[in-house]
């Protein structure tokens, strides 16, 4: 489904990404993990097309294909979706229109049908009691006035609407309280399926109880150090990023990690 | 000081030439006119050493030779007069060239309501029109003022009797046909709502044809003791129109007035603001929204007097600025001795989207009290990158995202519409302007 290869990105003349290489099939559910500022945000955007940062080595392929030069609306077209750590608010665009015109923009792209207002109303409806939110938030401006809980809500609604083959999820769970977690995380569940890939990052180990990843990867310093399964992420729960805060330890762990492999 | 140039006598003759077309007139509206003239060659036209003018140069106005529009053929123009889009679903008030023009207007007056012509009125009772008329727009402060008030003989009349409630809007349409020489006009209106008494008004300025014109308005209006308006003006004259507008208003105790000035036409635009809260417990909203481009010049002057105390105020003008177009704001609030509580808020947001449009926004605060709350705030941006990106990463074209978000940043200040044809219309006309607007369509 997704490959990256030797990823480097520059941002605001900051190299962020030094060399990340990923690779998740279709079902999967792999997880994200590490310290603030070790990238995990810039690989999240930049996978769904951020353009103002710059890719100066390697590629992402995606079904095979490079998508390293589309824009974001094309990627979103091809079934690329992001659920964003800041959900941008945007005064004046009711939430419904705004994901009407989302979903048939993808669906003209991929030659299908638009679909009309009384359609979309029902499958609206019954993709927002999927997430236990307020069907009165469709008809509010676009995350204006949300709370933080129902700002990252909503990103999973949109994901639930628009059905993309890869998601990826930039700090869902930020930022919120244990309920609207587990009701996040059953929504994500629900969508999980053989032919969708979710890519969960995330700093905190507490969404993984709910969201169970297959595989867990650690970034730090721009590069991923360390790959496992789901019980990676309860050995970072105990040992936290402490050991990884340094550069020479980073170093022995990719160092490490590659003896590993290799061994 | 006395500016002796030649423009300037041309106006007193011309002035000498439109009485002399006049049919006598009152002797009291006669001096009246001869004062704010005299005033007027006294005076001169601001120029940019002005604090006031600072950022909009007229020289090229004060060069034109500007004679009066004559009477237009309004039967010889009634199909193009008719088609004009100004139905809001209420009454209409149409002068053309500054003329009341019957035959266009549909005033069906419901019981108790005055509105008509200012000629009509001084024709039976001018007693209403003396202790009002001039008596709130000072033409001893302001050139244009003076002119207008120079060459004052019709205009639109107004007077909302005590606590009558109109249910409908009123529309007074202000047309101008220029002619092949440049012509001005200028527009006078009175609007007087009594105690308790509650109306929507919407001015439109419209021109006919790319002549080169001058429209030079005065709106002064009176918003009785706990009476409550809304007034909309749209400036949307062709681009060789110079269009300076005075909107003079004069709020009682408990009084509550909402001013909404949109600027989508006209070449330069000024527009000057004025409103005083002379009695206790007022509340007033300044609103604007302008969309320009090319060349387009628009200034926005507002000025807030809070005399009496309790009060609250609040300016909020938002701008969509494209091409080489130039914006200016000024949002004066003057807060008395004595006029405490004042509770007093400006905004002005600016959207660039080109890199050759220009802003001066220009907040200004004069506090005379001491138990004040006061703030301003301007922002100048370009289309939020954030916004962009996420509306893309949805799979909305870039075109379509920039779109949406244009269309949201007028939106809200249209969404203040409170005449919902009127508020449509606005959104249809915004959506039609703007790439992939057929998208936009769906959105209001």
């Amino acid at each position: 489904m997704l490959v990256i290869e030797n990823l480097h990105v520059v941002v605001d003349g900051q190299e962020i990404l030094k060399g990340v290489d990923l690779k998740v099939g279709a079902g999967e559910v792999h997880s994200i993990m590490g310290p603030n500022g070790s990238g995990k945000s810039t690989l999240a955007q930049v996978i769904a097309g951020r353009d103002t940062y710059q890719i100066t080595a390697g590629r992402i392929l995606y079904r095979g294909r490079d998508v390293t030069e589309l824009s974001p609306e094309e990627r979103a077209c091809e079934g690329v979706f992001m659920a964003f750590q800041y959900p941008v608010e945007i005064p004046g665009v009711s939430t419904s229109y705004f994901l009407r015109s989302a979903l048939n923009a993808q669906r003209k792209y991929r030659g299908l049908e638009e679909v009309d207002a009384l359609d979309f109303l029902t499958l609206v409806k019954e993709r927002i009691r999927l997430l236990g939110m307020d069907e009165r938030l469709l008809n509010r401006a676009l995350n204006e006035g949300f709370s933080g809980g129902e700002k990252k809500r909503n990103e999973i609604f949109q994901l639930a609407v628009l059905e993309p083959r890869l998601a990826i999820l930039d700090e869902t769970d930020s930022g919120l309280d244990i309920d609207a977690l587990k009701v996040v995380a059953d929504g994500v569940n629900r969508l999980r399926g053989p032919e969708r890939a979710f890519v969960v990052v995330t700093h905190y180990q507490r969404l993984l109880n709910y969201i169970v990843p297959d595989y867990v990867h650690v970034l730090a310093g721009g590069r991923i150090v360390r790959s496992g399964g789901k019980e990676l992420a309860l050995e970072l729960e105990q040992r936290g990023y402490g050991w990884l805060s340094d550069e020479q330890a980073i170093e022995a762990v990719a160092g490490q990690t590659a003896a590993e492999r290799a061994g | 000081m006395i500016t002796a140039t030649e423009p300037n006598y041309s106006f007193a003759a011309a002035l000498a030439e439109f009485e002399s077309r006049l049919d006598g007139g009152r002797p009291w509206l006669r001096e009246l006119r001869q004062a704010a003239l005299a005033r007027f060659l006294e005076r001169g036209f601001p120029t940019t050493r002005d604090e006031d003018w600072r950022f909009t140069n007229i020289s090229a106005l004060e060069r034109t030779p500007f004679r009066p529009a004559g009477a237009c053929d309004v039967p010889a123009q009634r199909a193009t007069l008719l088609a004009l889009p100004w139905d809001v679903g209420g009454e209409q008030l149409i002068l053309v060239n500054g003329c009341y023009a019957p035959d266009l207007s549909t005033l069906s007056a419901e019981s108790g309501l005055r509105c008509g012509s200012v000629t009509s009125v001084l024709a039976t009772d001018d007693g209403e029109l003396e202790d009002h008329l001039a008596q709130y727009a000072d033409y001893m402060d302001c050139s244009f003022v003076a002119l207008n008030t120079a060459f004052i003989a019709d205009g639109a009349y107004v007077r909302i009797p005590r606590r009558h409630m109109a249910e409908r809007p009123l529309h007074i349409v202000h047309i101008s046909v220029p002619g092949e020489a440049p012509s001005m006009v200028h527009p006078r209106t009175l609007v007087l709502v009594d105690d308790e008494a509650q109306a929507s008004i919407v001015e439109s300025y419209i021109s006919l044809g790319e002549g080169t014109s001058f429209t030079n308005a005065v709106t002064e209006v009176v918003v009785g003791e706990g009476a409550r308006l809304r007034h909309y003006k749209l400036a949307r004259e062709a681009l060789g129109t110079y269009h300076i507008g005075t909107l003079q208003i004069h709020q009682k105790r408990d009084s509550e007035v909402l001013s909404h000035c949109i600027t989508l036409g006209g070449g330069l635009v000024r527009h000057n603001i004025n409103s005083v809260l002379a009695g206790a417990g007022g509340h007033c909203r300044l609103l604007g929204l302008y969309l320009v481009g090319g060349d387009q010049h628009v200034d926005n002057h507002l000025r807030v007097e809070h005399v009496a105390p309790h009060c609250d105020s609040r300016e909020v003008f938002k701008g969509i600025l494209e091409g080489r177009a130039r914006a200016v704001f000024t949002g004066r609030i003057v807060v008395h001795r004595g006029a405490q509580q004042t509770d007093a808020k400006q905004t002005n947001k600016n959207l660039m989207l080109s890199g050759e449009a220009q802003v001066d926004s220009k907040p200004q605060l004069e506090i005379h009290a001491d138990d004040v709350k006061c703030t301003h705030g301007a922002t100048i941006g370009q289309i939020d990158r954030d916004a962009l990106f996420y509306l893309r990463s949805r799979g909305l074209s870039e075109a379509a995202a920039r779109s949406l978000l244009v269309y949201a940043f007028a939106g809200e200040s249209l969404a203040e519409i409170e005449i919902e044809p009127l508020r449509r219309r606005l959104q249809r006309e915004l959506a039609a302007r703007l790439p992939q607007g057929e998208f936009l369509e769906a959105l209001s």
